[in-house]
């Protein structure tokens, strides 16, 4: 059996800004590779470089040394214009044009590469994220938090990327609604054949959707498992404190239920 | 007394000139100011230096940022050769330029640093160009707060380019100027009812810009663009109709004497044929070197003005050698012909209240050098600086207690009411025998003489029918003639005229 060929490679990356070295380490950048069709989530600490890893995908960040492989080519080679047209960019600060209505919102990336969205795809990809179509012509102040997310995953699969980058993208929302919004985004992740990668601090959440967890700790990769593994012990000592804030978590909820 | 409702109508051509002036400033202004935000957005050394930089303009009073534009413009003509206009519209349009800059670029520039950064991370990561983000983004979000300071300097603007006559740039500010100077004080409540409400009614039709813009809606936005468009091209075609030819500029300076003489000047080439144009209260150096480059083509100068200030002599040869000297001296130099003397004199003197001099025993300047020191003198407010200031006072070694500055006109209610004991006159002043002051006399015989002359720029230097025009005023107009007209100005009683009638009055008396 032969392995696919990774649709995302990060060979030997470090980023520094001045003194600070935010991913990797002196003579050891991050090394991965990612599969298409994974969702891969990229967990740790704040201040871990979990964040600026990802931006180093759409460039938003460009690395100190070494290089972001997509589809077998550097993205430092590629335009940024077209290269964030192939990789949805969903984060916690969401961003929706203010002045742009929900459907101008969802069809910007297409409309920047001068394609012009159907009244019909709109309501597609509103369907997709579970809002009426009617939503269409609000604007985004209109709009609960929850709905602004969903109207952002509209907007990051609007020109039928290839990889979904996504960056603590439910951060700002609550629990209830960050879970039903979680499901979501798996669901689409099966439906859609897509690639995704999903930085969060929440291990349960990185746990429940991913079927790889990447732990970063200082800048470097400490445990790349499976979250059947994790859950199992592997990963090393960083990975298992994460795990364990959960674990115990849902163990106490248990015990308190047993007491009835 | 004039009615304000009977001048208001009349400022037609003042405020077609006004509006093109302030929106071509304001217009200049956005060009500047908003590309130079979008690159402080950028550095924060450009942002820094470009906002004290604008800061600093602000500091220098407007009257002398327009002024000092005169001598930069007429340094520049080393380069850009003698074309280049000194006078009027460009330097005027430079300084109000300067002056609307910071409002405008440090809204945009806060507008810009306000942004939010999550909307500028999203137009990155959906994949915007930096001039797709600028156009798409920055600019719409950055718009209200950006026509905000928009506003702001156009109120500004509009204010201070009343004060664009003072380089002979017709604007709103040729009527308070002259109602200033001849104390009409409906012509100077008429010249600010027209700018202030020019300035509300720029500042509501932007408002609604601005409205329009925050709300998102293109009827305010492009209903407010719309009215303002629409002003400017009237004021644009009210000020290019009828002006195909180039009339003859007489300039006045800032006292009565200059706007009579201008009116008398105007009505003989008007009676002869001629389109004439008036450019009323213009700083004295500043009409010498119009008249030279021919920006402006006729004015009055005095001998004793032109002998200290353009020729730098200090001696006295007597008045007809002096006359002489600087009539070969004009043509030779600036090619102006001085066409030949009005007839009187308007010297400086000094003058007191008659009691107040009988009191201190004064009848020349000689007996005044012991008791200056207890006195206060007052001068126009360039009389300090002037050489024949500096002439009187280190012939006689006169040093008086205080000395303060007085606009012309109101040095007599100074002198009136005790505020001045002496004061720098003028011989053909009304107000020397309407007060019954008394002129000191001047043994020494520092004070030059200042016959007044008629001055041609070289446009018109040899133009025939300008010169039959005017030849009868040669020579005709005696020191009491002029006197009595420049009461009649300056008076404030029921018999008070204005310039153009008084110049009628004076044309009537000399037989012309």
């Amino acid at each position: 059996m032969t392995t696919p060929s990774p649709l995302l490679r990060f060979d030997g990356v470090i980023c520094r800004f001045g003194e600070v070295t935010a991913v990797g380490a002196v003579g050891a950048g991050v090394t991965c590779d990612l599969v298409p069709g994974s969702f891969v989530a990229l967990v740790g600490a704040s201040g871990s470089g979990k964040s600026t890893l990802l931006k180093t995908v759409n460039t938003l960040v460009a690395p100190s040394e070494g290089r972001v492989l997509f589809a077998g080519e550097d993205v430092a080679g590629l335009k940024p214009a077209h290269l964030r047209r192939r990789v949805g960019y969903v984060f916690q600060g969401i961003g929706l044009f203010p002045h742009f209505s929900v459907a101008e919102n969802i069809a910007i990336g297409p409309r920047l590469a001068g394609e012009k969205l159907a009244p019909q795809r709109i309501a597609e990809l509103l369907a997709l994220v579970e809002l009426d179509p009617a939503y269409a012509t609000r604007m985004p102040d209109e709009l609960s938090g929850g709905q602004r997310q969903r109207v952002g995953v509209a907007r990051a699969l609007a020109g039928g990327p290839e990889l979904l980058l996504m960056d603590e993208p439910f951060g700002a929302l609550d629990p209830v609604t960050r879970d039903a919004l979680g499901r979501k985004v798996r669901e689409l992740h099966d439906a859609l054949r897509l690639t995704t990668v999903m930085v969060t601090h929440d291990m349960a959440e990185a746990l429940l959707l991913a079927d790889r967890v990447l732990v970063m700790d200082k800048g470097q990769l400490v445990a790349d498992e499976s979250p059947r593994a994790l859950l199992a012990g592997a990963g090393g000592p960083v990975a298992q404190r994460l795990v364990a804030v959960p674990r115990h978590q849902a163990e106490r909820l248990a015990a308190m239920e047993a007491q009835g | 007394m004039q009615d304000i409702w009977d001048i208001l109508p009349g400022l037609g051509d003042k405020l077609a000139a006004h509006v093109v002036l302030s929106a071509s400033a304001i217009g200049l202004a956005m060009l500047i100011a908003l590309p130079m935000a979008v690159w402080a957005s950028r550095s924060a050394i450009v942002s820094r230096l470009a906002l004290s930089l604008a800061s600093l303009v602000q500091t220098i009073p407007a009257l002398a940022l327009l002024a000092l534009f005169f001598p930069l413009l007429l340094s520049l003509r080393t380069v850009f050769g003698e074309g280049l206009p000194t006078l009027g519209f460009l330097p005027a349009l430079m300084a109000l330029t300067l002056y609307a800059l910071l409002p405008i670029l440090r809204n945009a520039v806060t507008a810009q640093a306000n942004l939010d950064e999550g909307v500028l991370e999203a137009a990155d990561g959906v994949g915007m160009t930096k001039w797709q983000k600028l156009y798409l983004v920055e600019a719409p979000l950055s718009a209200p707060f950006i026509m905000a300071g928009i506003r702001t300097a156009s109120v500004w603007t509009i204010g201070a380019a009343t004060l664009a006559t003072t380089i002979g740039q017709p604007s709103l500010g040729d009527p308070i100027f002259a109602g200033l100077q001849t104390q009409n004080w409906a012509l100077v409540l008429a010249g600010c009812v027209a700018s202030a409400g020019l300035a509300l009614a720029a500042d509501n039709l932007l408002w609604v810009i601005e409205v329009g813009l925050a709300k998102r809606s293109r009827w305010m936005t492009f209903g407010g663009m719309a009215v303002v468009g629409l002003g400017i091209l009237a004021a644009l075609w009210a000020q290019s109709a009828g002006s195909d030819e180039r009339r003859i500029v007489i300039a006045s300076k800032q006292f009565s004497e200059q706007y009579i003489l201008a009116q008398l000047i105007g009505a003989r080439l008007e009676a002869a044929g001629y389109a004439v144009e008036y450019r009323d209260g213009l700083g004295s150096a500043v009409v010498h070197s119009a008249v030279a480059s021919s920006s402006i083509d006729i004015s009055v100068d005095y001998t004793g003005t032109i002998w200290t200030n353009y020729l730098k002599r200090a001696d006295n040869p007597g008045r007809e050698a002096m006359y002489e000297t600087i009539r070969d001296w004009e043509w030779r130099q600036n090619g102006v012909k001085v066409l030949g003397r009005l007839g009187f004199e308007n010297a400086y003197a000094f003058a007191m209240r008659s009691d107040r001099a009988k009191e201190l025993g004064v009848t020349s300047l000689t007996d005044l050098v012991g008791k200056a020191p207890n006195l206060t003198v007052g001068g126009d407010p360039e009389f300090f600086e002037r050489p024949e200031w500096l002439a009187v006072r280190d012939a006689y070694g006169l040093r008086f207690g205080q000395s303060r500055n007085f606009a012309p006109t109101f040095m007599y209610n100074a002198l009136a009411s005790g505020e001045a004991d002496v004061i720098s006159a003028y011989t053909s002043d009304g107000r020397i025998a309407a007060d019954r002051l008394v002129v000191l006399a001047d043994p020494k015989g520092a004070l030059p003489s200042y016959d007044a002359l008629l001055m041609l720029s070289p446009r018109i230097a040899d133009n025939k029918g300008v010169i039959a025009a005017l030849e009868p005023l040669l020579g005709a107009i005696s020191v009491e003639a002029m006197r009595e007209a420049n009461l009649a100005v300056d008076r404030e009683d029921a018999k008070k005229l204005t310039p153009k009638a008084a110049a009628a009055e004076l044309a009537a008396k000399i037989g012309l």
